[in-house]
């Protein structure tokens, strides 16, 4: 038994802009939790056990083999945790879509924080706030300066933030594909550093449903038609993501008559998913009159962004909506001082 | 903005058989147009994969010219209709985006309209110039406050730990 424990290495979990699906995910590989047991000793994960940060810092650098770090970096505290994550650990693996990607947190790129504070702190209909109370970084009181993180406007990937030595796609993570990973990462058979670790082809490949030539006329959503279970979704209208999408899921959604979404994230090669998803859907549009396929689009695709990047605009190209000059946009000299 | 004279930065993908060689008439036939595309040649219109626009702006474009064979006219058949069709999904993307219609724009000119390649240049630069500049990379930056406050973290931190000991 002590020979074990002296081979035995670290692992820990970390969560930022997430939502804990992760962590649930992880959990859901079921009784193999102990097999994880036996390979390592989870020294951090605020999701189910207690930790302490200073325990971290107290850390020697690298001293924490695998660190799973799930979440979006969205304040001055989370990007913290993330520097301090990078340097006490080996090897630092963006876990899940939104540490990836950016996933649903980072559809706050299409505001900026005085509108999201706006919505959350003012605008909801539970919300009774007259004298316009928002956090506030720092706070006078008798016994000193107390701080909230800093909220930032724009939601960065882990990999804006710290460099990264792999990725773990999936909002969240299949369980299967968490387990795979764990025994490539305890066998020492990881790919090559910053590589995503998962399959290299799309959700069409893995969806058992027939295809045939795409030409469609109308896109339709999901409310609009009870799709027939045996052709393509796509043909059929609905905006179905997989041909963009990486497979890894085993086609869950398709195989449940709904279409992709996309949370597998942009597949092998791609650098922005919403760009190659909107290649994907324009060649099935069965049209050559451009008055026609703008509307077809209009019609069909109310929501562009959150369509096309429903998981992935943070780490798209353009990474958010364009900002008013005015809207807290720093000056170069603060921006340039980053990393 | 600043003191100087804004030169919008145009990046133009154009289309081998039709749009690049009304560029070289354009040359040859010494038709005045306004200097700021940089031009890429692509072998087809229904080459340009909407990222490379997105990657354009991105990156300091301020805007964007595809051009290519008229409709019908394609080398390739009805490739010019794909990229008719990606330029309705971008623009509509685009717009949900806040970037404005008017900074990428799709033109169809034959190899014989020279004149009317450098009229679609002279046009979009006119448009962009109006609109100012994009100003994109940057646009994701934090204000002062986040770098004082990751170094109060640590402050913050340390001041606690002495505490407890």
């Amino acid at each position: 038994m002590s020979e074990t424990a002296v081979t035995k290495g670290k692992l820990a979990i970390y969560w930022a802009a997430s939502c804990g699906g992760c962590e649930i995910s992880l959990l859901g590989i079921d009784t193999k939790i102990l097999d994880v047991a036996e390979a390592f000793d989870v020294v951090f994960c605020p999701c189910i056990a207690d930790g302490k940060v200073r325990d971290m810092e107290k850390m020697q650098d690298g001293e924490i083999d695998v660190c799973l770090f799930n979440g979006g970096i969205r304040t001055s505290e989370q990007e913290y945790m993330a520097r301090l994550m990078r340097k006490k650990s080996k090897v630092l693996i963006a876990f899940g879509s939104c540490a990836s990607e950016g996933c649903i947190p980072g559809l706050g790129n299409l505001h900026n924080r005085d509108a999201i504070f706006e919505d959350s702190y003012q605008e909801t209909a539970s919300t009774d706030n007259p004298d316009r109370v928002r956090p506030q970084a720092a706070t006078r009181v008798d016994e000193g300066t107390l701080h909230l993180p800093v909220f930032y406007d724009t939601l960065k990937t882990l990999d804006q933030t710290v460099p990264v030595d792999y990725y773990l796609p999936g909002c969240p993570p299949e369980s299967p594909r968490i387990w795979e990973a764990i025994e490539a990462i305890v066998a020492g058979k990881l790919p090559p550093a910053g590589s995503v670790i998962g399959e290299h082809t799309t959700v069409c490949d893995s969806c058992p449903r027939t295809r045939d030539e795409k030409k469609i006329k109308a896109f339709k959503r999901t409310w609009e038609v009870i799709p027939d279970e045996e052709t393509c979704l796509l043909e059929q209208g609905l905006v179905c993501c997989g041909p963009a999408t990486r497979a890894g899921c085993g086609a869950l959604c398709p195989a449940v008559n709904s279409p992709c979404i996309g949370c597998y994230g942009p597949n092998e090669g791609v650098e922005d998913y919403g760009a190659r998803l909107m290649s994907a859907l324009a060649s099935v549009i069965d049209s050559e009159d451009p008055e026609e396929i703008d509307q077809i689009i209009e019609q069909g695709i109310p929501d562009p962004v959150g369509t096309f990047y429903r998981f992935s605009l943070a780490a798209s190209y353009l990474r958010r909506s364009k900002q008013a000059v005015a809207d807290g946009n720093g000056s170069s000299a603060a921006a340039a001082d980053v990393r | 903005m600043s003191d100087q004279k804004f030169e919008p930065k145009i990046v133009g993908f154009l289309c081998n058989w039709c749009s690049y060689r009304a560029a070289d008439l354009a040359g040859s036939a010494r038709i005045m147009h306004a200097p700021n595309v940089r031009i890429i040649r692509v072998m087809c219109s229904g080459r340009v994969d909407p990222s490379f626009v997105l990657k354009a702006l991105s990156m300091g474009a301020d805007g964007v010219m595809i051009a290519g064979c008229h409709p019908g006219e394609c080398h390739y058949l009805e490739q010019n209709y794909k990229a008719m069709r990606r330029f309705g999904m971008l623009q509509h993307t685009l717009r949900g985006l806040g970037v404005e219609d008017k900074r990428v724009q799709l033109v169809w000119a034959s190899a014989a309209e020279g004149q009317r390649l450098a009229d679609a240049i002279d046009q979009l630069v006119a448009d962009v110039r109006e609109l100012g500049p994009l100003q994109w990379a940057g646009n994701w930056e934090e204000n002062g406050e986040r770098l004082q406050a990751l170094e109060d973290i640590v402050k913050e931190h340390e001041e606690a730990m002495e505490v407890t000991a």
